[in-house]
């Protein structure tokens, strides 16, 4: 569960990207974010991280408060929360299996689970074959779904996608989402950032629409949804 | 240092050595650049330690053929020169005591000024010219303590005179001291300069990694998971840049000294070289630790201020 508590975030005083935000997102739905640029999902996106701090307002994750976690719990808060973003950022010396096996060793997971979830993990985006491939011999599609595996390699309860099908063609952008939704199905919490409204209308999920910092709407395919 | 001393699973430990050794090799220019500097800096301490040490044996040397020399009251009895010894005992500063009595202060007289020739100085036999001439020779642990010993002889009751060499003593101790202080300079010096040297390479290093970082700190790495790698980094630098130096140091000096004791022997009489063994059993550990701690301080510090994760 996701709870935003009249939320708001000013970089300088007087311009707030976020201003007075209030949102409920139960677990295990799939929320689209959607706005211009500068309409504030950036900066959802980094409160929910906690890469940044409210300026006022409460974030509350899965019963904890944001506010109250100290930036030494910061590491272990964030492995709640798997996130992928429009670039990909994977490391470009290592190839698939070990930018994957990358986000394990971080947690200090022991070699042998490595082992064993890397490709399971692998299977799941569709790359078990691709394994021993540097990013820069795939696709970008495949780059995409090398991310997703690296964010869920750790079974986070919430994905976090900022902008996941920006730098991909139609039909990669396509197989990203169907991917997305997978995974949702199996119980984890999606929240996706998006430009791609042609998906978003399709997709028939609940959609927040993001402008000048504030949520003008939240609905879920023509039907009102409580706000 | 808190952080550094928590208990790290074996996969992860080696997981932050291999990434450590691939920071190094990452960045082959700049790492050789502080490995090579680091190792002339611990060359140059080595050469220098190598250098004071064996001054410094010459030096006390000569510091022990130093002495001060007690002379008793006239008609002193042999119960007062030997409570006169007593209260000498005393003293931590002194190393020996040798006592001279007017016979053997004559005959050592006859020795040097009459070359031995015993017709001259049977002359003298009924009537000791040096009568009054038996002495304490007190040799001392350090010479720097010698005006101290003076005034407390000076205060011993049964005392005479007290006869001392200030300049033997203020000049051995003056140069001891600036030996003491050019070296604490140079070491500073030089200990300045690594640190620099490891803080530009990791500073690359952290440069170069920007983006892994940022990646790591979202999947939830610790700051310790972070920072390991680099202080790896910079504890290896430090660790080959005092090792190379140290193999070439063992080579030249236990070479030299071959080399001076066969051509030169003339030398050796007034030179002789701490034996291989004493120098490096001394030099070998001082300068890892001095290595490695650069290494570890130049990283840390650099981590502090530009690996704010």
């Amino acid at each position: 569960m996701i709870i935003l508590e009249n939320v708001s975030k000013a970089y300088k005083a007087g311009i707030p990207a976020l201003n007075d935000v209030s949102l409920h997102i139960n677990t295990g739905e799939f929320v689209f974010i959607v706005g211009d640029s500068g309409s504030g999902k950036s900066t959802l996106i980094k409160l929910l991280l906690k890469e940044l701090d409210p300026t006022s307002g409460d974030i509350i994750i899965n019963g904890k408060s944001l506010n109250g976690i100290r930036r030494k719990q910061i590491p272990k808060f964030r492995r709640n929360i798997g996130v992928v973003f429009q670039d990909f950022r994977l490391l470009k010396d290592r190839n698939v299996y070990e930018n994957i096996a990358f986000a394990q060793r971080v947690i200090a997971t022991p070699t042998k689970k490595i082992k064993r979830r890397v490709p399971m993990m692998l299977s799941m985006v569709g790359l078990a074959a691709k394994y021993k491939s540097y990013p820069r011999q795939l696709s970008g599609g495949e780059q995409q779904r090398v991310a997703i595996a690296r964010a869920l390699v750790n079974e986070p309860k919430i994905l976090l996608a900022d902008e996941p099908t920006g730098n991909l063609d139609n039909h990669n952008a396509w197989d990203i989402m169907k991917l997305l939704d997978e995974i949702n199905q199996k119980g984890t919490t999606v929240l996706v950032v998006t430009h791609n409204l042609e998906i978003v209308k399709a997709m028939k999920k609940r959609v927040i629409t993001m402008k000048k910092g504030v949520v003008v709407s939240d609905e879920r395919m023509g039907e009102s949804h409580a706000d | 240092m808190n952080g550094w001393v928590k208990v790290m699973r074996i996969s992860t430990f080696f997981y932050t050595l291999k990434q450590g050794i691939k920071n190094i090799w990452r960045n082959k220019i700049f790492s050789l650049a502080s490995i090579a500097t680091m190792s002339a800096c611990i060359f140059l301490f080595g050469l220098f330690y190598a250098i004071v040490a064996n001054f410094q044996t010459i030096v006390k040397e000569v510091e022990s053929g130093v002495a001060v020399t007690v002379f008793f009251e006239r008609g002193a009895s042999p119960e007062v020169m030997e409570e006169v010894g007593a209260q000498i005992d005393k003293r931590t500063e002194v190393s020996k005591k040798v006592f001279v009595s007017a016979d053997e202060a004559w005959e050592e007289f006859g020795k040097v000024y009459f070359s031995g020739d015993q017709s001259l100085m049977e002359g003298f036999e009924a009537d000791n010219p040096l009568a009054e001439s038996a002495h304490y020779e007190i040799y001392m642990n350090d010479v720097s303590m010698q005006s101290t010993l003076v005034t407390y002889l000076q205060s011993i009751e049964g005392v005479r005179e007290v006869r001392s060499s200030d300049i033997a003593a203020n000049t051995l101790t003056d140069f001891n001291r600036l030996i003491g202080y050019v070296s604490a300079g140079i070491i500073l010096i030089l200990l300045c300069v690594a640190v620099f040297l490891i803080s530009n390479t990791v500073t690359t290093g952290i440069t170069v990694r920007r983006e892994e970082i940022a990646i790591m700190k979202l999947i939830g790495a610790t700051d310790y998971f972070v920072r390991s790698p680099f202080i790896v980094e910079g504890i290896l630098i430090g660790f080959i840049g005092s090792a190379i130096p140290l193999a070439l140091l063992y080579v030249m000096y236990s070479r030299l000294v071959v080399y001076v004791g066969d051509k030169f022997i003339w030398l050796s009489n007034m030179l002789r070289f701490l034996p291989v063994k004493e120098v490096f059993s001394t030099l070998v550990p001082v300068a890892l630790i001095l290595g490695v701690g650069i290494g570890f301080l130049g990283s840390r510090l650099t981590i502090r201020k530009h690996l704010k994760v």
